[in-house]
């Protein structure tokens, strides 16, 4: 029998990306170096996309994979734009997101998203997916190589798990902005320090609810706005360097 | 297959072979050893050799040792850079070193670069690449400075400057456009540094510090951080957590005090001794 | 299914001020199905000593007691107390005699060594972790080693919340909370954990109470 080799459709482009849904904001997150094997294809590829002014899209695992999706996407929320009048809700996104993963079932995008926004009723939310579309909403998730670095610290930062609250008192249910956002730069430094496919640079959006202001984020350096409307919610992108080794 | 005697000989030692095969035949796989994905170069200048190193340790895509030490020593003036499966390269070059310093007692001589060579490329031979150490091997003895690459399987090659590792291709770029006969001992040891950086920011498998060492009849420099160009920055956040926030069974707590007991004689002041 | 997976386990070491600290969890297993709660994979070597072995359970017991033959030797021998250093060597020296046959263990020892200004009236001295891979390679690192089955949960976790020179008590709560936490994730490790803090002058053993499933 002679041996030949089988095209294979699939790579690994590595990266890292997570999200944590606030009371009344949200925050995607992923890393920008894009990889195969040993070596760099660049540093700077970017992983997370702005759907709406409402939602936030991260994708990793097959990077060609990821980026049509992204483009699939955006362009039936933009069909639904036309037809409906208006910006499609964040969990309609997710459900939608759902069917397109599951019409390529026997052939899927090697993708694992990250849905993350403000939901119709003004709280943050997070929606998180398999390759082939199982999904379900959540406080914080990471995905990518680095998951089974990061999630562990978030379930300990995020949700106080294993942390006895002092006696009378009991944990937040919520954080404020500016603790998330430190908390989602030192998972990304910690990354990039065990993990060789994450580094470069960090690429966080920040999806405010209409009431929340904007004040949170004048204290952090380089937090730029990126939203299409004044009124409603807001989104921006905070830019960090990582590790390039 | 067990001994009855506790004093074993030395070298390789089977006996967990069978039980390995059966484990095997059952479906598990065998773990992955630590490789030091890595750059490590060496080049001739005017007066010596240069080699250097990046010190990261992967296991599979994890760093397992941010700042491991990749350049072994062999003797006073004969260096060796290690790359491959770590545990091969430390431990062949340990041995080939303990042999050459027992061969200089023997000839009475210092030790021979192309001696150090010979030693390893015979061993590595004998286990047909099974000892997946591939070597830098680099020094200045009688004869003048040598530089040799060894490869697991065996095989050598002597050349005025050589990469190997997983960032040989990047470091090997740096080296042919700028590499010219008779560097300066300056000269030299920014291109090496240059040629390591390369690695480190172009390969994955590679990362870290610079470690370089300059070979010279006179002396070795052994200088372990040359360039650190990827220290931690500060955290956002202090991640200590209050006392008590952890649960533990209070009464499984064991305090074994190392000190039993303590007591104080104090002696009253001793007459001189009487030594007329 | 990796060797290391079969009966899982987790082993964590950490450097605080003149302290260190080494912790595991108690599972033992067969695959998914979990056996024991109460299975100690971190032994005392000597006083100062303490060596932590996650992997293939028969490994961790055979090399149990070859290391205590070994050192039970040196000591007898050399009339002194092992050190650290040394016996780490010896950790690697044994692994690597089975090169091509391995035991599948990763071990992690954790100590305080005598510093060299250190007599007899006023001993001082230095924390000192190390690890090995299942050949023999040593890590000496200075901040902590992790290994077993949740190693990359671990090291993600550790990686974010040590920091330098913690006191006993704050070290104690450090790696509890790295452990328990990265084993949570881990389907392999759990079902209980214990941590010891070595102080020049005493060995505090803590049982965590933690999830068990």
């Amino acid at each position: 029998m002679p041996q030949q080799r089988q095209f294979n459709p699939y790579s690994e482009n590595g990266g890292t990306i997570l999200a944590i849904a606030g009371a009344d904001f949200a925050v995607v997150a992923g890393d920008t170096r894009q990889s195969e094997g040993y070596s760099i294809q660049t540093r700077y590829a970017p992983k997370v996309f702005r759907l709406t002014d409402k939602a936030v899209l991260a994708v990793n695992g097959f990077a060609a994979d990821g980026n049509i999706l992204v483009k699939t996407v955006k362009q039936r929320l933009e069909w639904y734009r036309h037809a409906h009048a208006k910006d499609m809700p964040l969990r309609a996104i997710a459900r939608l997101i759902q069917t397109i993963l599951y019409a390529k079932r026997f052939f899927p995008y090697y993708v694992y998203n990250i849905l993350g926004g403000i939901e119709e009723d003004g709280t943050g939310a997070v929606y998180s997916f398999d390759p082939v579309g199982s999904y379900e909403r959540e406080a914080c998730r990471a995905a990518g190589a680095a998951q089974a670095l990061v999630q562990p610290f978030l379930d300990n930062q995020i949700y106080f798990k294993n942390q006895k609250p002092k006696p009378g008192q009991s944990h937040p249910t919520h954080l404020p902005l500016d603790h998330v956002l430190s908390l989602v730069i030192d998972s990304f430094t910690s990354a990039t320090e065990r993990h060789i496919e994450v580094g470069d640079g960090l690429e966080i959006y920040v999806v405010l609810a209409r009431g929340h202001s904007a004040q949170g984020l004048s204290n952090i350096p380089g937090a730029q706005e990126i939203s299409q409307t004044d009124e409603g919610e807001r989104v921006f992108v905070v830019r960090r360097d990582l590790k390039k080794d | 297959m067990a001994t009855a005697s506790v004093y074993k000989g030395s070298g390789f030692d089977f006996s967990n072979h069978v039980r390995n095969e059966f484990l095997g035949s059952r479906g598990v796989k065998l773990p992955k050893a630590t490789s030091t994905g890595t750059t490590i170069v060496g080049c001739l200048f005017k007066d010596g050799i240069v080699l250097g190193a990046d010190t990261r340790a992967t296991e599979g895509p994890i760093v397992a040792d941010k700042n491991c030490e990749k350049i072994h020593f062999i003797s006073e003036s004969i260096r060796c850079c290690g790359a491959g499966t770590a545990a091969d390269t430390e431990f062949t070059t340990a041995m080939i070193s303990s042999s050459i310093e027992l061969h200089a007692l023997s000839t009475g001589r210092k030790p021979r670069v192309v001696t150090a060579m010979t030693m390893l490329k015979q061993y590595l031979f004998r286990y047909q690449g099974h000892v997946g150490a591939a070597l830098v091997l680099g020094g200045v003895d009688s004869t003048g400075a040598h530089l040799f690459t060894v490869a697991p399987h065996g095989s050598t090659d002597k050349l005025p400057y050589v990469t190997m590792g997983s960032g040989s291709l990047a470091a090997m770029a740096v080296f042919e456009s700028q590499w010219r006969p008779n560097l300066e001992r300056d000269e030299a040891t920014k291109l090496v540094a240059a040629a390591i950086s390369a690695g480190i920011f172009n390969d994955l498998g590679s990362g870290s510090n610079v470690d370089v060492c300059v070979i010279t009849k006179d002396k070795t420099d052994m200088i372990r951080g040359f360039e650190l160009p990827n220290e931690r920055g500060r955290k956002e956040r202090k991640y200590t957590f209050e006392r008590g926030t952890t649960d533990f069974h209070v009464n499984s707590e064991r305090i074994r005090r190392l000190v039993a007991e303590e007591s104080i004689t104090p002696f009253e002041s001793p007459e001189a001794m009487d030594t007329t | 299914m990796s060797i290391m997976e079969l009966n899982g386990g987790s082993v964590i070491a950490m450097v605080g001020k003149d302290c260190v600290a080494i912790a595991s969890d108690l599972r033992l297993g067969n695959q998914a199905l979990s056996i024991s709660s109460n299975f100690q994979k971190i032994f005392p070597v000597t006083d100062r000593i303490y060596i932590g072995l996650p992997g293939l359970a028969s490994d961790v017991a055979t090399l149990r007691e070859r290391f205590r033959l070994r050192v039970n030797m040196y000591t007898i021998k050399e009339e002194r107390e092992l050190e650290p250093e040394t016996f780490a060597h010896l950790v690697s020296s044994t692994l690597y005699e089975k090169r091509f046959s391995p035991y599948f263990v990763e071990p992690v020892v954790a100590g305080l060594s005598k510093l060299p200004t250190s007599t007899p009236e006023s001993p001082k001295f230095k924390p000192f972790i190390c690890g090995t891979d299942l050949i023999g390679c040593l890590n000496f690192a200075k901040d902590f080693i992790v290994c077993g089955t949740a190693s990359e949960k671990l090291f993600g976790v550790a990686e974010g919340l040590w920091e330098p020179d913690l006191e006993p008590e704050d070290l104690f709560e450090t790696i509890s909370q790295t452990l328990l936490n990265a084993v949570d994730r881990d389907a392999f490790s759990g079902w209980g954990a214990v941590v010891h803090v070595l102080t020049p002058d005493k060995v505090i053993t803590r049982t965590l109470r933690g999830r068990m499933d």
